[in-house]
């Protein structure tokens, strides 16, 4: 936790002393650049990565009755036997987070009966961090495309209804820092998660919010020029970078560029991975169908095991008598 | 042995996580902690890699002298042949949604059985030795050096996972640290490290075909006392065919059905379905084992233990293959079966059953049908006599196993059974069962006497279960469709929840089924007196 909050504030400083200290060209420009191209290149070897590996078993988990009997009511979703059925279960896994929305919590009371609580704050924040960090990302739309596309405008109107303040407080902002903060604190107060969690599981968590930090900072209390950040980043996207409205800017938008930028090239080698690798897994995107069809392995081991010839010679004359049927007579054996 | 403590010692499990890193922490492998050792020859026998002897209590395991090269290219092999594998390894978030869901972690409170951080022990020498924020960043990545303290945590962690895939059930990316399991023994067994009880029925199934070492003739005798005990109860003499060739239906059932109580009685209530019906089938001394140790050690050795099934079909030249009730054994049926051999013989055909005519769709490349789907069917059509009263004296409840469970979704055809031959039947607490059943604590082979208190612990939210519907319902019967679970269980309800007994459902079947011919019952299938059926 110390060292991934140490390595984040850091982070946060060198982008401050850079965008002083006149290297406006390499933070502004040249490293966004090179995160993005990381950011893709590695998202896709990544992806490739596990695609090239072969499925040779299909064993998908299951949760709720196999399609057996034409009386017996299957559970389609939860254990699909075609990909209609497997279509729909990752969907809601993608968009719901499904699988998170069963947990449970175990305790023990009265000393001896183990209860099992349903446990959903997991569940919500998670899919609250999710979902404001998908509308922050798609609100930001409007300083890469000219003109705005209704839907982005829309979208703001949407996430700004609440009209508190001047300019209107974003729920999604006041969300998504509330929700990193509950994975936050859920990491460093709930024992068993304590335990379990890494360096690499706070960094990107801090990292988000000094990324969501340096942002609201911008918009709410320094209140940047949104022309100039706008003219900038159009400038940017259309492959001309021009440093020269930085000026206007101001370094805090240095401290949210680079976290940014830090945040699109850790991405693809770390956890945040599993953003691509969720579509991936085999337990949740295959149709449990192993007896219906035919599946191949690819690399497909030869069959090795120990044939009836062999056991009949062994137990021949034993099985002959025991009056078992056999193949070859224990006088024809003999030779 | 150790001693085991009492049901409220046991009970009083620390949550607490110790304040060292897990990475710092070592398991102590003392007796009782694991299981014993498989020994050289049955390794030998079987042509693992590296068969040597060593003690878990002993300081050096005697590991051969490249182990760390045969981790490495172990893993990486790994890694390449499966993507799951390599998923799993690198999408984990930590989230911990799948901590408490393991019924060791519940029992025992050892955060290294939180399902996240067993699989951790294999990610962080994943990380080290195959992604470079681990080479560079080391113990920062989570990444940590393979030396031989970790092949040990390993062993002792790796054998308390029943692989009964509850976890995968919450990940939000269906981790499935079962599959993480099942590549960590492979590893292991790689240098040479089995479990006796695991590797002595994988020997014996690949010689003798079931997993005692039961020999041909002494398998055939053992059913005739079977059916010598069903004429005794039932008047009706049943004469079952054993590896004849040209019967319709070949019937393979877990061994420990025809060996062990309770399962035999389980297997008695098959033959006398069979026999009501007039099924047209044969058993098999050669594929006499459906269970399959194999899965508990590496595919390679499930292959060959499950390629007989389909060699004796083709041999027999059966139609398709009713099997038994079994987890493991299913587990490999639904989820590896066709794929590891290939099409199926050219003699057999989508299972049809003779009776009602129901086409088993579901098994349309297998071609085998559960016990219970294939009796359930008979019940809906009415097929079946059936006198639920005479199971009045006992009050029932289910243990889905976790394999057919969450491995095919058997959930429904199992209660239409029971509830079509009994009249009382109570469900134990909705998080307890169906998709989100709990292990026996001692499946994929740890079922061994001398680690009774690690089973008791994984067996704790099961038995607590169990203890709810006795106190409630006053259940005193657990009914199952797994040999294992007929093995494992006994003790289970012994320790939490003591007065229920165990029965396999088609135990159950037998008792009710009203046989053509069959003499007045007085007595159940365990040859107990049924009360209010005594002879007047
Ligand atoms: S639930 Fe899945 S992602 Fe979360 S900690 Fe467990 S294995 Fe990792
Ligand atoms: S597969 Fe079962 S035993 Fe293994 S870690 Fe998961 S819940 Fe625990």
């Amino acid at each position: 936790m110390i060292i991934s909050l140490l390595a984040v504030t850091a982070l946060g400083v060198i982008a401050w002393l850079g965008a002083q200290s006149g290297f406006q060209i390499l933070f502004g420009a040249w490293l966004p650049y090179t995160a993005l191209a990381v950011f893709l290149i590695g998202f896709a070897w990544r992806i490739m990565d596990w695609a090239r590996r072969p499925v040779p078993f299909r064993i998908p988990t299951t949760g709720g009755q196999q399609k057996s009997l034409p009386w017996i009511k299957p559970a389609p979703l939860d254990n699909p036997s075609d990909s209609k059925g497997v279509v729909i279960r990752m969907l809601l896994e993608v968009l719901l987070f499904r699988s998170l929305f069963r947990n449970t919590e175990v305790t023990i009371e009265n000393g001896n009966r183990v209860v099992y609580w349903s446990s959903k704050f997991l569940w919500l924040f998670a899919l609250a961090f999710h979902y404001c960090f998908l509308v922050i990302f798609i609100r930001h739309f409007r300083f890469f495309l000219e003109p705005v596309p209704f839907v982005i405008s829309a979208l703001e109107i949407l996430d700004g209804i609440m009209q508190i303040g001047v300019p209107r407080l974003f729920m999604t902002d006041a969300l998504v820092v509330l929700a990193v903060l509950y994975l936050l604190g859920r990491r460093l107060f709930n024992q068993k998660v304590r335990y379990i969690s890494l360096a690499n599981d706070y960094f990107p968590l801090l990292l988000i919010l000094g990324l969501v930090g340096s942002g609201i900072m911008m918009r709410y209390f320094t209140k940047v020029d949104v022309a100039s950040v706008k003219a900038f980043v159009m400038s940017l996207v259309t492959l001309q970078p021009n440093t020269e409205i930085l000026a206007n800017i101001g370094p805090m938008f240095f401290v949210h560029l680079f976290f940014l930028s830090v945040l699109l090239m850790y991405f693809p080698f770390s956890k945040l991975m599993h953003m691509g690798g969720v579509f991936m897994s085999p337990t949740r995107n295959l149709p449990n169908d192993s007896r219906a069809k035919l599946h191949v392995n690819p690399w497909n081991p030869a069959k090795e095991y120990r044939t009836y010839e062999e056991y009949e010679d062994e137990f021949r004359d034993a099985m002959y008598e025991a009056g078992l049927p056999v193949v070859k007579l224990p006088e024809d054996a003999e030779e | 042995m150790s001693k085991l403590p009492t049901p409220e010692e046991l009970i009083s499990i620390s949550y607490n996580t110790p304040v060292e890193s897990w990475m710092d922490t070592k398991p102590e492998i003392v007796p009782g902690a694991v299981a014993y050792p498989a020994k050289q020859e049955t390794m030998e026998g079987l042509h693992m890699p590296n068969p040597h002897t060593w003690n878990p209590f002993e300081e050096d395991w005697n590991l051969p002298e490249n182990w760390e090269e045969i981790i490495y290219n172990g893993l990486k092999e790994r890694l390449e042949k499966y993507r799951s594998f390599k998923l799993f390894m690198d999408i984990c978030v930590r989230c911990g949604a799948c901590a408490d869901k393991c019924h060791y972690y519940i029992g025992s409170g050892d955060p290294k059985n939180m399902p996240v951080l067993r699989a951790e022990l294999l990610r962080s020498v994943y990380r080290k030795d195959f992604t470079t924020a681990g080479k560079i960043l080391g113990k920062l990545a989570g990444a940590r050096k393979l030396d031989k303290e970790v092949i040990k945590e390993w062993f002792y962690y790796f054998y308390q996972c029943t692989e009964c895939r509850r976890c995968s059930l919450f990940c939000p990316y269906g981790i499935d640290t079962a599959e993480v399991t099942m590549m960590a023994r492979e590893l292991l067994h790689e240098l040479g490290l089995g479990l006796h009880w695991i590797m002595d029925p994988v020997s014996n199934c690949n010689r003798t075909g079931n997993h005692l070492g039961i020999t041909p003739h002494a398998f055939k005798e053992i059913v005739e006392f079977l059916c010598d005990d069903i004429e005794e109860i039932t008047g009706v003499r049943i004469n079952p065919p054993f590896n004849e060739p040209g019967h319709e239906v070949l019937f393979i059932t877990p061994s420990g059905d025809a060996f062990a109580d309770p399962g035999i009685y389980t297997f008695m209530g098959y033959l006398m379905l069979f026999e009501e019906i007039g099924l047209d089938y044969t058993l098999s001394t050669y594929a006499s084992e459906g269970g399959n140790f194999g899965l508990f050690t590496s595919a390679k050795v499930m292959k060959k233990l499950n390629a007989k099934m389909y060699a004796e079909a083709e041999r027999l030249g059966s139609k398709w293959i009713l099997g038994g009730e079994c987890g493991h054994m299913w587990r490999v049926i639904n989820q590896y079966m066709s794929t590891m051999n290939g099409p199926t013989p050219a003699c057999m055909e989508t299972p049809v059953s003779p009776i009602t005519g129901t086409v088993f769709h579901n098994a349309a490349e297998t071609k085998m049908v559960h016990i219970t789907e294939f009796t359930a069917d008979l019940i809906k059509h009415d097929k079946l006599r059936l006198d639920p009263s005479r199971n009045d004296h006992l009050t029932v409840t289910f243990h889905d196993s976790c394999n057919p469970a969450r491995a095919m979704g058997l959930l429904e055809e199992p209660r239409e059974v029971l509830k079509a031959v009994c009249n009382n039947f109570y469900e134990m607490p909705e998080n307890t069962i169906r998709e989100q059943t709990f292990c026996c604590g001692a499946g994929s082979g740890l079922n061994t006497d001398e680690i009774m208190e690690i089973r008791m612990r994984g067996a704790l939210p099961r038995g607590n279960a169990l203890r709810y519907v006795q106190e409630k319902h006053g259940v005193d019967t657990l009914a199952c469709i797994c040999a294992i679970d007929r093995a494992t269980l006994p003790p289970l309800a012994d320790y939490w929840a003591p007065g229920v007994s165990v029965y396999g459902t088609h135990e159950l079947v037998a008792n009710a089924l009203v046989m053509k011919g069959e003499k007045k019952r007085t007595l159940d299938i365990r040859q107990n007196d049924l009360p209010g059926m005594e002879d007047e």
